[in-house]
């Protein structure tokens, strides 16, 4: 059982999270054209790095949506940014 | 038999005693004795029989390293197979069998099979047994195999406990260093649990007759006493059995005998592992008879439970060997010390020692002390895939400390450090996290290799069965690498998980390699150190326990009124009412909806509010349908879909002002849907500007439908009356009920008027019980879910994950619209124009007749075309027989659906094949009359 | 020469004291250059060569593993083999796969043990045995054995699950596919290599793959921790690190990683003589030949390369095993352990040119890389050998997912692959 750190919530169980997506996945402005490779990128090729990884997950508990990083082979947490900086 | 109780020992009380059985004979043990000590106290020393060749096994250890003693426990009418004599604790009454054996472990009947030994070498079923098919040769082959028998039994209270705790230091193992790093860290303030599995603490010493110039026992006390003075948490009989990620760790904790045991999930900031050292089997001819043990055994068998292994005992050690002869001279033990490097080592007996040969004499001896060296008990730093570093003089891999998983440490003899001292002051520094480098070059152990001579006869594993000989064919055969050899001769595999036969294992690899111990590496240590019983990795997790249904704020009083309640979609809701024939009972519901009207407990429905400046075009980004456009007090049918563009739910969303829409989603995807509208929210949206809340468990919902729906709710005591000329099919108000906010939706499920009403849930039940007491006497009553399901049916509404699969799309259905025409972007759009998505072959929505006089089409027949080979152009998804129309009527996707209406189809289910007329999936009300009434 | 194996060399090598076995594969030297490298001595790969081999005659091959062959996936997995699936394409791919099975030990004179015994998906409430109709229609459309059986039928096969009608998942009946069954796993890699060995194959162990050849942004060859080795055309059968191969043709593939765990008990009395799945409760076992239950279920819930399981898809998965035989709550688990398998977005495989010259792809094949193994290997040795698909191979091409021609078996049928 692991532990993610929420931004708000702190360390928490790794059952109070879902994996969303890997970060930085930008969706396609739709409302013009687009070719199928485009938009198959975007929906379904992963970079799926073995190391460090940057995803984001939400907690389920508090519902929020955050980015995590991690390494994908230690399970080392280094660090959980929340997405509203800048907001 | 011989009692060779010699005094006694500190663990067992000799004055409480009482019977136990071993194979059908009555013997006496003593409280404290396990059963192997009790075993051995009685003189018996054939305990079981080899898992391949029947050859009589003994005891060999003290503890979890046992690799032979594994027998059948009854106790109380409860079985339990494949016990560890060595660690199960002794109960009175006690039936203890051994496994393997028929009909005992003294005689078995299969201790033939010794004799085929020459044809049965390791892989040798990899060779035959190919003709005509293995699946012959099977059944066999299985009932050899296999240990203890598992009875069908189930004892209801056998449930573990799960506790989860935290804490700043584990300590696992009480040994001399695991109790100095316990107190140095529990004096210097941290919060530590010490574990150990044994059921006395400190009893695992008994090489050192004083430690820091005190007697070994009353230091152990002492540090005991310290260390609960000073607030630490101390379990016994608690097994360390896994380190997981980010330093949790697996406890087990005994409970007694067929007492399921407890899991306690300790999650440690610093792990201290010292969990000592097991002693190595020797490899020489015969080394597996019963009669040989291992030094530390034969030690904790005198000391903690006053029973000597024999009379005339050899000692065959390469390391502390005077210690153990003083020991054993102490007890009146005659030694007889042996080379345990001697070419020419062999034990000689038939079902047990009987006498040594070495390259000078033979000895008659009644037990054979060995020790081939010390393996450090490295497993749980391997479950974190700790590097081990491979120390040459005391040929053993050690734990690397440079390449230690996060938070684990190792201390003591584990450490790979054998002098008490070294291990101590090692173990003080580790303790409050200072660095440490202890000395391991003190001690020198040689690692004798196996003799020559007889290769086959040395065993390395001796519950699988595993020769030298069976090494070197392996390698022969060029399964060469250390895994190929562990798999291929299956060394060590076992029980036991090769706690004594691993290193000796790589040993022999290396010998015959030629190669270092190190080149040849090391197979990886899985979880749990010791067998777990599922039970205790699955807890409280079965039953109703097991993903819990939800349940309904009014579930009494539908069980009051007879309600067969069925999960759906995760909720435990009515699906009809009242005892006896379901389809009976819908057909009537269904027919009084019609006629009258149904009262339906609808609270399952999702009720997610979105508000905020932007929600509008959030959801019209959401959903595939536009709701842009979509005004106060109206509701609007939608799909949400996947990027994927395949229809993830449907269901209705109201606007209740310009900037707050509630999202009425299916019962069975609230949390999917939530999910879906906060992870949008939040990236990609400004989620300052759009708030969601799941308010589905605050409100009930009772939806009345039928023609007598209107009247019924008129009949509420009401502020208003509703008209329906004004209020139309798909628009919604507020209205007070008994002082609290009700909400009336116009949205229909069944075809006929609906009002979905709304309440707090403190209001549902006054709710409920008014409109029944209001219907009854217009002949209204309570609907379940069956007989609503079957009126959509005859109204051709979806039920999404029924109706439709991970394929369909809102096209598919019917719902054209959005994607020709909405120009906002929506979540799954582009998907929706793909290649895939634009084919002409697509299975679309349609429905299906059959004559008045046929049988049903069965849900799940798949429609076909033609031909000889039948292919399959659709499915079967709903079917029923039609109580309004009188005639079954079915529901299913059919390849270009929409342009077949009128024609027959083929319907294949099971082989057979019939025929049913491609209609438009709605059978009732086409027109809408009675939906839109007003 | 590799020994012959029969019952009369196994009887004569008793007498001789095993002494005339040779060895099972070579380790040979890298050559400089061969006609076709495969990446990853697993099933897939090793199976792969033999058919390269034996059916198109191309015998200049090398398969290279950075570990020792059969070490990956192969060995960790619940060795149940079974071709009930929904689609025609899954169920012509699966299906050539269990014929091939049934051959196999006799093929490579390597016994397999396929043991034919059956798998039972549980159907545990009306609607999933509508679901199962549906299923096993399918299945029977598609020229696979199959049927829908009911409860007495069930209890007959498997009468160690749980009957109680107040289970949480009481059992209404099953899909039975007789055909499936399980089999030895690291026979089935060893029985590769060895066949593939003495057609030729040179099979590299311990040879890293640290960087691929590109030129003109074709793939030429391998450079290895033993030196630069060439090849015409270059498969990739590295399940579990497929992504992290492809980046180094600079490709991303619609892959994730998950850890797949496993788990075996302490080894008992037969009690269970065939492969029970429950998709209610995500958990499936079977019991092996040494006696010991085999248990699987889903894939852990973090997206991982890390070889060892966690304790919340434990709970799960052994918490379903004691609801579907609540008398096994008693058994030890001796041991459990995990894979790493490649995640599609439709849980099919990706078989078919990588989109980098000379590079082709056998992947994808989530928690399911076992069963598909003869076929895999056959399918991709056609590719390698001609350069194009064969007919069953031909779905599964990388170019599904931009023409939205997914074969989304979970979808299907809501019963996890």
């Amino acid at each position: 059982m692991q532990q993610f750190p929420c931004p708000f919530c702190g360390e928490r169980d790794e059952r109070e999270f879902h994996f969303l997506a890997e970060a930085g996945k930008e969706r396609p402005n739709t409302t013009v054209s687009i070719d199928d490779e485009t938009w198959a990128r975007y929906l379904y090729k992963q970079r799926n790095e073995k190391g460090e990884v940057q995803e984001i997950w939400m907690h389920l508990t508090c519902r929020e949506v955050f980015l995590l990083k991690r390494h994908s082979v230690t399970m080392a947490v280094s660090e959980s940014v929340s997405l509203r900086q800048g907001c | 038999m011989h009692m060779s109780r010699t005094h006694a020992g500190v663990q067992v009380n000799t004055d409480a005693c009482f019977n136990f059985e071993f194979d059908g004979k009555t013997l006496q043990g003593c409280e404290g004795d396990t059963i192997a000590s009790a075993l051995l106290a009685n003189g018996v020393v054939v305990i079981g029989r080899g898992f391949k060749y029947h050859r009589p096994r003994g005891v060999w250890g003290s503890w979890t390293e046992e690799p032979n003693a594994i027998v059948q426990v009854t106790l109380n009418k409860r079985t339990l197979p494949n016990c560890l004599a060595t660690t199960t604790l002794l109960e009175t009454g006690m039936q203890v069998k051994s496994v393997n054996a028929f009909p005992s472990a003294a005689f078995d009947i299969k201790g033939g099979l010794n004799l085929l030994r020459r044809w049965l070498g390791a892989g040798f079923y990899y060779k035959t047994f190919m003709w005509p098919n293995w699946h012959l040769f099977e059944p066999m082959i299985r009932k050899m195999a296999g240990l203890g028998a598992v009875s069908e039994q189930c004892f209801d209270d056998y449930v573990s406990d799960q506790l989860h705790e935290t804490c700043d230091v584990l300590v696992v193992g009480a040994g001399p260093a695991g109790l100095v790093a316990a107190r140095t860290a529990a004096e210097a303030g941290e919060s530590v649990w010490l574990v150990d599995d044994h059921h006395t603490l400190g009893a695992t010493h008994f090489y050192h007759e004083f430690i820091e110039g005190v007697a070994a026992r009353s230091w152990i006390a002492t540090q005991l006493t310290a260390i609960i003075a000073a607030g630490a948490t101390v379990y016994s009989s608690t097994t360390a059995f896994g380190i997981y990620d980010h330093q949790l760790v697996g406890l087990m904790q005994l409970q007694g005998f067929a007492q399921a045991p407890r899991l306690i999930r300790l999650r440690a900031s610093r792990i201290i592992l010292a969990t000592g050292a097991i002693d190595r089997p020797l490899l020489f001819r015969n080394n597996d008879l019963p009669g040989i043990f291992s030094q530390s055994a034969a030690l904790d068998y005198l000391s903690n439970y006053g029973v000597s292994v024999g009379k005339r005992v050899g000692l065959a050690s390469v390391h502390n060997a005077d210690q153990v002869h003083d020991v054993f001279a102490k007890h009146a033990i005659e030694v007889v010390a042996l080379n345990p490097q001697d070419e020419a080592l062999s034990a000689i007996g038939r079902k047990q020692i009987q006498s040594v040969n070495t390259s000078t004499a033979r000895e008659s001896v009644d037990a054979l002390v060995v020790c081939g060296g010390l393996t450090p008990t490295i497993h749980l730093w391997s479950h974190q895939q700790g590097g081990l570093r491979w120390q040459k003089n005391i040929h053993a891999f050690v734990p690397n400390r440079e390449q230690a998983p996060a938070g684990l440490f190792v201390v003591g003899a584990a450490a790979g450090i054998y002098t008490l001292e070294d291990a101590l002051s090692d173990a003080v520094h580790v303790a409050i996290g200072r660095a440490s480098t202890p000395n391991l070059a003190a001690v020198s152990i040689p690692m004798p290799s196996a003799k020559t001579q007889n290769r086959d006869s040395q065993w390395i594993d001796v519950q699988h069965d595993v020769t030298v000989k069976d090494v070197d064919v392996a390698v022969q055969e060029n399964y060469a690498s250390v895994e190929h050899v562990k798999r291929y001769t299956t060394l060590g595999m076992a029980v036991d998980q090769g706690k004594t036969s691993n290193m000796l294992g790589l040993a022999a690899l290396a010998d015959k390699q030629k190669v270092s111990i190190p080149e040849v590496g090391i197979t990886t240590f899985r979880p749990p150190f010791v067998p777990v019983p599922l039970v205790t990795y699955g807890g409280q997790h079965t039953h109703l326990h097991s993903k819990p249904p939800k349940r309904l704020v009014l579930e009494p009083t539908h069980r009051a009124l007879n309600a067969a309640l069925c999960e759906y979609g995760g909720w435990l809701r009515p699906g009809w009412y009242g005892d006896g024939r379901m389809d009976e009972h819908v057909q009537q519901e269904v027919l009084m909806t019609r006629e009258q009207a149904g009262i339906l407990d609808a609270s399952a429905l999702g009720k997610i509010e979105v508000m905020g400046p932007d929600a509008r075009n959030f959801l019209n980004f959401v959903y595939y349908n536009r709701l842009d456009n979509l005004q106060p007090g109206h509701i609007r049918y939608g799909f949400m879909l996947t990027e994927g563009g395949s229809v993830y739910d449907d269901g209705v969303v109201w606007c209740m002002d310009e900037h707050r829409f509630l999202v009425s989603c299916s019962s069975s995807h609230v949390a999917g849907v939530e999910q879906l509208l906060e992870s949008w929210r939040q990236d990609g949206n400004n989620p300052n500007q759009i708030y969601v809340h799941n308010a589905t468990s605050q409100w009930a919902t009772i939806t009345v439908t039928g023609p007598k729906a209107l009247d019924i709710v008129n009949a509420l005591p009401l502020p208003i009356e509703l008209n329906m000329a004004e209020f139309k099919h798909m628009r919604f108000l507020e209205a007070t009920y008994q002082n609290h906010t009700l909400r009336i939706a116009r949205v229909s499920f069944s075809g006929e008027i609906s009002f979905e009403l709304s309440v707090p849930t403190t209001q549902a039940l006054m709710l409920w019980n008014d409109l029944l007491r209001i219907g009854k006497p217009l002949q209204a009553g309570p609907l379940g879910l069956e007989a609503m399901s079957v009126m959509r049916a005859e109204k051709g509404y979806i039920i999404v994950g029924k109706d439709t699969d991970g394929e369909t799309m809102p096209h598919d259905l019917g719902f054209t619209g959005p994607r020709a025409n909405k120009t906002a972007a929506f979540v799954g759009d582009r998907s929706l124009h793909t290649k895939t998505a634009q084919s002409s072959s697509r299975r679309q929505w349609v429905g299906f007749t059959v004559p008045k006089d046929q049988p049903m089409i069965p849900v799940g027949a798949h429609l076909v075309n033609g031909g000889d080979k039948p292919k399959s152009i659709g499915v079967v998804t709903s079917s029923y027989f039609s109580p309004t129309l009188q005639q079954p009527i079915a529901l299913g996707l059919l390849e270009a659906g929409a342009l077949r209406l009128g024609e027959q189809v083929s319907v294949w289910h099971m082989g057979q094949q019939s025929r049913a007329k491609v209609v438009s999936p709605c059978f009732y009300d086409v027109s809408g009359a009675r939906l839109h009434a007003g | 020469m590799p020994s012959h194996y029969s019952a009369y060399s196994l009887f004569r090598e008793g007498l001789r004291q095993q002494s005339g076995w040779g060895k099972a594969w070579r380790s040979p030297k890298p050559k400089k250059h061969y006609e076709v490298i495969i990446i990853g001595a697993g099933g897939h790969g090793l199976a792969t060569a033999y058919y390269l081999a034996k059916n198109h005659g191309v015998r200049n091959v090398a398969v290279i593993d950075k570990g020792w062959l059969g070490g990956g996936n192969t060995g960790r997995n619940t060795t149940t083999i079974r071709s009930n699936y929904y689609y025609p394409e899954s169920c012509a791919l699966y299906d050539l796969s269990v014929q091939l099975y049934e051959n196999l030990s006799r093929e490579l004179n390597y016994n397999v043990m396929f043991s034919q015994r059956g798998v039972l998906t549980l159907c545990h409430s009306d609607p999933e045995m509508e679901m199962g109709a549906r299923f096993t229609n399918a299945m029977k459309l598609n020229g696979v054995d199959a049927e829908l059986i009911d409860v007495a039928a069930v209890k007959q096969r498997a009468p160690i699950l749980n009957f109680q009608t107040d289970a949480r998942y009481p059992i209404h009946g099953a899909i039975w596919q007789a055909r499936a069954g399980t089999a030895r796993h690291d026979a089935v890699a060893w029985g590769y290599a060895r066949a593939a060995d003495a057609l030729g194959v040179d099979i590299i162990q311990q040879c890293e793959v640290r960087e691929l050849i590109l030129e003109n942004g074709a793939c030429a060859g391998v450079r290895t921790a033993h030196g630069d080795i060439r090849a015409n055309k270059i498969g990739a059968a590295v399940a579990g690190h497929s992504s992290v191969l492809a980046n180094l043709a600079n490709i991303t593939l619609p892959i994730h990683s998950y850890a797949l765990q496993a788990f075996v008990s302490e080894p008992l009395k037969p009690i269970m003589n065939t492969v029970a799945l429950s998709p209610a409760s995500g958990t499936y076992f079977s019991q092996s030949d040494k006696g010991g239950l085999v248990i699987g279920g889903g894939i852990d819930r973090v997206p991982s390369y890390g070889q060892r399981g966690n304790l919340p898809a434990q709970e799960t998965v052994l918490s379903g095993l004691i609801e579907m035989a609540p008398a096994l709550a008693k058994v030890k688990l001796l041991r459990h352990w995990a894979g790493i398998v490649d995640v599609t977005p439709d849980s099919s495989p990706i078989l078919g040119p990588s989109g980098v010259d000379g590079l082709y792809l056998n992947c994808g094949w989530g928690t399911g890389g076992f069963k598909a193994i003869p076929a895999g290997g056959l399918l991709f040795a056609h590719l390698l050998a001609t350069g194009q698909h064969h007919v069953i191979s031909q779905p599964f091409d990388l170019n599904r997912f931009a023409q939205g021609r997914l074969i989304d078996e979970g979808a299907a049928s809501g019963i996890a692959h």
